[in-house]
């Protein structure tokens, strides 16, 4: 507006006077005729709404009755909403940072290397996505089932590599004769000698995970000087009796079953048959315990929750410095480009090393670049809105919430309290306007 | 003008009369005689899209027939009605005719003046719904709403080939559900399939438990918060649904994935050929989220009804979608009468995907066995009691992250914290009804 006036104002202080003073439409009339379309707008829709919600932040969730500064104390008050407000805080000193830093480092190291531009266009194109299907594509990868989720499902690789699942993962006892958690494995609770038969049933086995080969369980005959037993699966459709072995249970093959001395240490073990049979041949006199090993109940990777409580904002953050930083290395780059060459050359000729000239030359001469990347930053994770709303499952939108947020779900998202809803609006905008002021500032003193 | 307007409102008068006098006949609650007389645009807003659209603008049809020179315009609010709502009543232009799912926001719009009473149609609407699904239209003994599409949320519904799996049968009491639980667990297959989402399945679950073991009477005494959340009614009624949250293994993927499963996935985990749970709890609009469904509806899967609590009496907690009219004319009135007609419930009930608490309506024109068998469940339930989160303050009953959806996912994470839970249900409730 500013620049208008003066244009319009420069000549008439230039010219020399005319005698007559000229008329206000004379005067004014380019001037307002150019500016009315773009006045209107921003009146409907900036200046007449801005003043509007500033008025009703007063009143309450009717809209009839003057309640003066409950709303504002009430931001403060409401555990959600000061959540909410920290939540912000925590944003704006996390996220801008981050995102010029893996800019700048992207922007110098991309401008060392063959095909940078190809890096580069993969780099920047997050920001040709919405941020809200940015959300939705991030909310699948955080997914917990890691074969639903691409980023538990690489961490599950992984993990599977170096420890994999056992046969019977999900293998319970199915009386108390067997006991033990899965940690240590499960323990047989009976004294077992030369002769003697070993009855061990697990339940919690799906049919469809038991080998193929196995068979209709059997109770081995007992062996002289040796001990002999059953793994098998005690269920049959409709649950059977448990500790029973019943027709229709199975035999479970290729446990393996260690034969555990009185001081708890594994002295023997075998695998079973595909009627769940094993037999230890020439036991020595004593007592033992039949055992499986803790092995065999290895779980699979369940999957890190990204999506859970504690997860959750720091997940949110990680989707959104994805989507920025290909902006802020374009901008850096362009910074970059521009810095005089020789500056660099003479600071290397003087013996600096690449460190150094990074730290002591690159990054000052670009101060003034990365600022403007860091407070355009600081405006956008304040208003941060779509990816939280896409990224945190209902359950979590409390641990998640943000100021944006929390404005849009008081007002429409069910509470439907305006008077509220309009105070946190007002609340954000008293904090952008700082940064804006910094930022016109500044296009100032460039201009 | 004015005259004009008292002979209809004779006229309603005279057919709701007539209306109550043949009631309980097998021809139903009486049609509405047509007329060419009454004309009008009338404007009508719900949520409903796609073929749920389709569905009531063949409604809409049926009532064009009947008064060909009423132009009815439906839009659909899709999930956005309540805001949308609210922004129109505030803005002053509501639609003439709105069907809102939550009571509390009908209440609040009465408050604030927004609703035109319909005690006119009440004599019809307690003929063809009966008295308990009447009054939670009313508000302060004023008719301002009528269910229209009600849901059964009595209802659990389980994977056959899982149950077959594990030679189980569907439970009739609770003590046989934990044992079906339990023989599921034994064959290596997951009991439940739980969508914790934002909460609000888990407050059905509490509710359908609560009616149960503490009865209609303190059902109704809760939901006005007559009687603290800190009761001990409430505090049993979780120790029962401990019997499911207690155990992580329970649910499918455990209590961390359910914490994180949306409504419609959990359905997913069970409709499915290699299923991840044998049962979900959860209303009878089951089918109709899962999209792709590969099973058929009784062989592939099937439905029983939440079983009793120590031989509690059959009770059913539904919900639905209410009509409210913003804007009186003849037309809407016209049309709103129509809509509390057996007719109008069986021209959608025929398409499916529709349950009438309609008692009038003829249980034959139902689509498919399943929806016959849930709606006819909601239309003759002896015991009704609506949705008593959707009856709370919207800030305690239905709000993602606060209130009743936020302590029902903190149960869920921790099912052994009933003394503290229950305390923040207690002072969350007194906050938002003094807010209110």
């Amino acid at each position: 507006m500013s620049e208008s006036a003066t244009t319009v104002e420069a000549p008439s202080g230039g010219l020399p006077p005319t005698g007559d003073e000229p008329g206000f439409f004379t005067k004014y009339g380019v001037t307002i005729v150019f500016l009315a379309p773009a006045l209107a707008l921003l009146g409907v829709w900036v200046v007449y709404p801005t003043i509007s919600t500033i008025v009703r932040s007063f009143y309450d969730r009717s809209g009839d009755d003057f309640i003066g500064i409950d709303n504002y104390r009430r931001l403060f008050s409401d555990d959600t909403l000061v959540r909410a407000i920290t939540n912000n805080f925590l944003w704006l000193l996390v996220v801008p940072f981050f995102v010029t830093a893996v800019g700048l480092v992207f922007a110098v190291l991309l401008e060392r290397i063959r095909f940078s531009v190809a890096f580069k266009v993969v780099v920047f194109m997050p920001m040709a996505i919405s941020l809200f299907a940015a959300g939705v594509i991030w909310r699948l990868m955080y997914e917990k089932d890691p074969s639903r989720g691409t980023v538990n499902a690489a961490i599950g690789v992984a993990h599977d590599a170096v420890s994999p699942s056992g046969a019977l993962a999900s293998a319970l006892p199915s009386t108390e004769a067997v006991q033990g958690g899965t940690a240590g494995g499960l323990v047989l609770d009976e004294d077992l000698g030369p002769g003697d038969v070993a009855r061990i049933g697990l339940t919690g086995i799906r049919a469809s995970d038991v080998p193929d080969d196995a068979v209709q369980a059997v109770v081995p005959e007992a062996l002289a000087g040796g001990i002999t037993g059953v793994v098998w699966r005690d269920f049959k459709p409709g649950g059977g009796t448990p500790g029973e072995l019943e027709p229709e249970e199975v035999g479970l093959p290729g446990v393996t079953v260690e034969l555990r001395d009185a001081s708890g240490r594994s002295a023997l073990d075998t695998t079973t048959e595909p009627d769940g049979t094993f037999a230890f041949e020439d036991v020595a006199p004593g007592t033992y315990r039949a055992a499986i090993g803790a092995k065999s109940f290895q779980k699979s990777f369940a999957g890190i929750s990204w999506l859970d409580e504690r997860l959750i904002t720091p997940a949110i953050m990680m989707a959104y410095i994805w989507v920025w930083a290909g902006f802020s290395m374009v901008v850096i780059a362009a910074g970059l480009a521009a810095i005089p060459r020789d500056l660099l050359e003479a600071a290397r000729t003087d013996g600096a090393s690449e460190w150094q000239v990074f730290r002591r030359v690159t990054v000052p001469l670009l101060a003034p670049v990365l600022s403007v990347v860091f407070v355009t930053m600081l405006i956008y994770v304040l208003k941060v809105f779509d990816i939280v709303i896409a990224i945190a499952p209902g359950s979590v939108q409390d641990d998640a919430n943000v100021i944006a947020l929390a404005m849009w779900r008081t007002s429409f998202g069910g509470v439907n309290d305006f008077g509220l809803g309009a105070a946190i609006a007002v609340f954000l905008f008293l904090l952008v306007i700082p940064i804006l002021a910094l930022n016109i500032r500044r296009f100032r003193s460039e201009v | 003008m004015r005259k004009r307007w008292l002979a209809v409102a004779s006229l309603v008068g005279a057919l709701a009369l007539a209306a109550a006098g043949c009631g309980g006949d097998d021809d139903g609650g009486g049609g509405v005689e047509g007329s060419e007389d009454v004309t009008g645009n009338i404007s009508v807003m719900a949520i409903w899209s796609g073929a749920e659209q389709e569905s009531f603008e063949a409604v809409i049809a049926g009532f064009n027939e009947l008064f060909p020179n009423v132009t009815v315009k439906y839009t659909s609010g899709g999930d956005n009605l309540g805001p949308l709502l609210s922004t129109a009543v505030q803005g002053g232009n509501p639609p003439d005719i709105a069907a809102i799912a939550q009571p509390g926001l009908i209440s609040q719009f009465a408050e604030q003046g927004a609703l035109q009473s319909i005690d006119d149609l009440r004599p019809e609407i307690v003929d063809n719904f009966g008295e308990a699904v009447a009054d939670v239209g009313a508000v302060d003994g004023t008719q301002y709403a009528f269910l229209f599409k009600g849901s059964n949320k009595a209802t659990i519904w389980y994977n056959v080939a899982d149950f077959e799996e594990a030679g189980v049968d569907p439970p009739e009491t609770w003590d046989d559900l934990s044992e079906v639980a339990s023989t599921l667990k034994a064959a290596g297959i997951t009991p439940y399939s739980v969508g914790v989402d934002v909460g609000w399945p888990i407050t059905d679950l509490f509710e359908n438990v609560y009616i149960r073991t503490a009865g209609p009477e303190m059902y109704d005494q809760l939901a006005k918060h007559e009687i603290p959340w800190t009761d001990q009614s409430v505090k049993d009624a979780l120790t029962v649904m401990q019997d499911i949250f207690g155990e992580s293994d329970n649910l499918a993927g455990g209590t961390s994935a359910a914490l994180q499963t949306d409504m419609p996935a959990s359905v997913a985990k069970v409709f499915s050929n290699s299923p991840q749970a044998a049962m979900v709890i959860i209303g009878d609009f089951a089918p109709g989220v899962v999209t792709d469904n590969p099973l058929e509806p009784v062989t592939g899967y099937n439905v029983f009804t939440f079983p009793s609590i120590e031989g509690s009496d059959p009770a059913v907690v539904g919900s639905g979608d209410q009509f409210v009219n913003f804007k009186q004319s003849e037309a809407a009135t016209a049309f709103l009468e129509y809509l509390t007609t057996p007719e109008a419930a069986e021209i959608w009930a025929a398409r499916g995907g529709f349950s009438s608490p309609n008692k009038n309506v003829d249980p034959e024109t139902y689509s498919d066995e399943i929806s016959r068998a849930t709606a006819t469940g909601l239309a003759e339930a002896e015991v009704f009691r609506f949705d008593m989160s959707d009856l709370q303050p919207s800030a305690f009953g239905g709000t993602p992250g606060q209130g009743l959806w936020k302590e029902f996912t903190d149960f869920v994470q921790n099912p052994d914290d009933i003394d503290a839970i229950t305390q923040q249900m207690e002072s969350d409730a007194t906050k938002a009804f003094a807010n209110s």
